[in-house]
């Protein structure tokens, strides 16, 4: 009887283990191994024609080289910049959908925001490019209301950049957003508008704290999406854009040297554990809750 | 001075001529009332009946289409619902499950730019005034349901609101934390002397707790009076069906005598009732006869000398302590009536099936014109 019962046990060990299957082997093969290898060959250095020796030079020439901690810390503080704009953004829009809109108009306007996401990002942000070259759509548009004399050149601006984050990364903050928007009862706001409370302290003191889960989700999903952007910046920013992955790309693709592009990789994802690591400690939130929230 | 100036200078609220329209449905038909300082005023009615959208109108909540609020003698008919003197219990309370509950007491003081310490103070006297001293410091999930709704009242008088409204704060608690806080708001009530306007579809908690109530159908007052009023003289027929428990006997009027109809029921029954209102030979009519108003014997003689004997059959009995009735058909119209369950020696010997006697003074059976339908 005891057999029968570690039989079924067993079974549905072997169940479990069947479907997680498929999920752990995608960690292993495709996340921890290439991890590994690439934490092996950013520590490792040529020391002549098919000879390598253990060492830390990749991590000394990104303090040594100006050009890389600068770009390092300028792709930090855009990303965070493009982040905090991306939730300014995103809040009236999910409060919107979450609060103002029902049954249809609600779908609809979900759907409104996930249509640009049927194109191809590439697509997405050539058609930027479009609207915004100096031979493009809006520059001659500002030259014939008279607004400018010569048409502007509004590619290759930070500012381009972070306009092109925000509007790819907008649909990864409102779908958090509305989940934690909806799930705040209205009679809570009401009670604190009886109670005397304004529109601001009513933001301030009930639906943000109610929110802090979806924000702080939203926040961390655009943050690593963000930062991990290659396409967006090196189109919209050009040979400014100077955004981390660049250099990335660089080192692997034009320089060959793996050994310099795996020391870069393993930073960028240091930084973006760091990051989400103080967001987590400044908000007061803990990882498990945002995540089963959100 | 006037008599009209003076219940206005008594009166915490009055409105007048007050209608609020929803597409097709009317919520709030022309109403007009007051209540007056320190009373407890409850709006009765079935769902659905406009009485969340009066108090929402008083709240500040909802803009009404036409008609005036006053408050405290002011008109608060377009001030928002933060610069009203009103607070209000919600239906589930609402209470800020961010926020200790000290906090949640404090929050109001905040708003109105109370010091940190003063508010402290003051949330933390109010606590102790409901009776949860030393609970300041939890969060809300963690009191039991009768001590959340004490501190949603908290919440709201420490504000000192002209004009507490509580939308059925006691609707979401088991029946023995009902009775408990029945008891405990009534308390309180008297002890503070706000105004309190309790919305409730409930008839036992507008009875016990007020002292003036409104019964409501259909976006319109069918009355308002004391409790006593409303159960011993319904002025309408679905009054009488609302509150407290009747039976309903349908008819036709077949001749009215100095105030007592004879009517013919199902069956050909006849019986006599008296009439409440003017009422016509011939017209449809409804009758209400409450159970305990009724009288249930083995035999005839045995009941009082002015009730009409009509023979009924005992289908069940319903035991419920004091309220306790017995379930009998009439045998010639065969309708169920509720009579109460008489105390004595006889009532051991109903079964089911026992042929009895039943009947009922006259005066105490009320009899409606075709005016209001009892659609309850």
């Amino acid at each position: 009887m005891s057999d029968g019962a570690a039989g079924a046990a067993g079974y549905r060990r072997l169940v479990l283990a069947l479907l997680l299957a498929p999920a752990l082997l995608w960690l292993l093969l495709l996340i921890i191994l290439p991890h590994l290898d690439l934490a092996l060959l950013s520590l490792r250095e040529r020391a002549g024609p098919g000879r390598y020796v253990a060492s830390l030079a990749q991590y000394r020439n990104f303090l040594r080289e100006p050009l890389y901690w600068h770009v390092f810390a300028r792709t930090a503080a855009l990303s965070v910049l493009a982040t905090a704009l991306t939730l300014l953004v995103a809040f009236p829009v999910a409060w919107s959908i979450a609060k103002l809109a029902r049954g249809r108009r609600r779908a609809l306007l979900m759907l409104l925001c996930l249509i640009p996401f049927w194109v191809s990002e590439t697509v997405r942000t050539l058609g930027w490019m479009i609207l915004l070259r100096e031979s493009g759509v809006l520059p001659a548009l500002l030259v014939h209301l008279g607004l400018t004399a010569q048409p502007l050149e509004l590619l290759y601006h930070d500012a381009t950049i972070l306009v092109g984050l925000v509007y790819t990364s907008l649909l990864f903050m409102i779908v958090p957003l509305v989940g934690s928007l909806e799930s705040l009862d209205n009679s809570l706001i009401e009670a604190a508008y009886d109670l005397g409370g304004s529109g601001w302290s009513i933001l301030r003191q009930i639906v943000i704290p109610h929110a802090a889960p979806g924000i702080t989700a939203g926040c961390i999903v655009v943050f690593m999406l963000t930062l991990g952007n290659y396409l967006t910046p090196t189109l919209l920013g050009g040979k400014n854009s100077l955004w981390f992955t660049e250099q990335i790309y660089t080192q692997f693709i034009t320089r060959f040297n793996w050994e310099q592009g795996a020391a870069f990789g393993f930073l960028l994802l240091a930084l973006s554990t760091a990051m989400v690591w103080l967001g987590l400690k400044l908000s007061r939130q803990r990882f498990g809750e945002v995540m089963r929230r959100a | 001075m006037s008599s009209s100036a003076q219940a206005a200078a008594s009166a915490d609220l009055e409105v007048e001529g007050l209608s609020k329209r929803f597409a097709a449905h009317l919520a709030v038909d022309d109403l007009s009332f007051s209540v007056a300082r320190g009373s407890f005023f409850s709006i009765l009615g079935p769902s659905g009946c406009g009485k969340t959208t009066l108090l929402r109108m008083i709240a500040g909540f909802v803009q009404p289409d036409r008609g005036a609020i006053r408050i405290g003698g002011e008109d608060m008919t377009r001030v928002a619902p933060n610069r009203r003197p009103v607070n209000m219990v919600f239906q589930h309370l609402a209470l800020f499950p961010m926020m200790s509950v000290v906090q949640n007491v404090a929050f109001g003081l905040a708003r109105r730019g109370v010091g940190r310490a003063e508010r402290l103070r003051r949330a933390a006297a109010m606590l102790e005034r409901v009776g949860l001293a030393g609970v300041g410091a939890r969060r809300t999930d963690e009191l039991s349901g009768g001590q959340r709704q004490r501190v949603a009242i908290a919440r709201s008088m420490v504000l000192e609101p002209t004009l507490l409204l509580l939308d059925e704060p006691l609707g979401a608690l088991d029946l023995k934390l009902r009775e408990h806080m029945k008891i405990e708001l009534k308390q309180l009530q008297s002890a503070f002397g706000t105004t309190f306007v309790y919305i409730t579809h409930d008839q036992s908690e507008a009875l016990v707790l007020s002292d003036q109530v409104a019964v409501m159908n259909h976006g319109r007052f069918e009355q308002l009076g004391a409790p006593q009023q409303l159960y011993y003289a319904p002025a309408t027929a679905f009054v009488a069906g609302f509150v407290g428990a009747s039976n309903r006997i349908p008819g036709k009027a077949l001749t009215i005598e100095r105030g007592v109809v004879e009517l013919i029921g199902a069956g050909g029954w006849v019986l006599r009732a008296r009439a409440a209102g003017a009422l016509a030979a011939g017209a449809e009519v409804q009758t209400f006869i409450r159970p305990e108003s009724m009288s249930l014997a083995l035999a005839a003689t045995e009941l009082p000398a002015a009730h009409v004997a009509h023979g009924a059959e005992v289908i069940s009995l319903l035991f419920d302590g004091a309220n306790s009735t017995v379930l009998v058909r009439e045998l010639q119209s065969g309708l169920e009536l509720r009579v109460a369950l008489p105390a004595g020696p006889d009532s051991a010997q109903l079964r089911p099936g026992t042929r009895v006697c039943i009947g009922f003074d006259p005066q105490l059976a009320l009899c409606f014109g075709p005016g209001g339908a009892a659609d309850v």
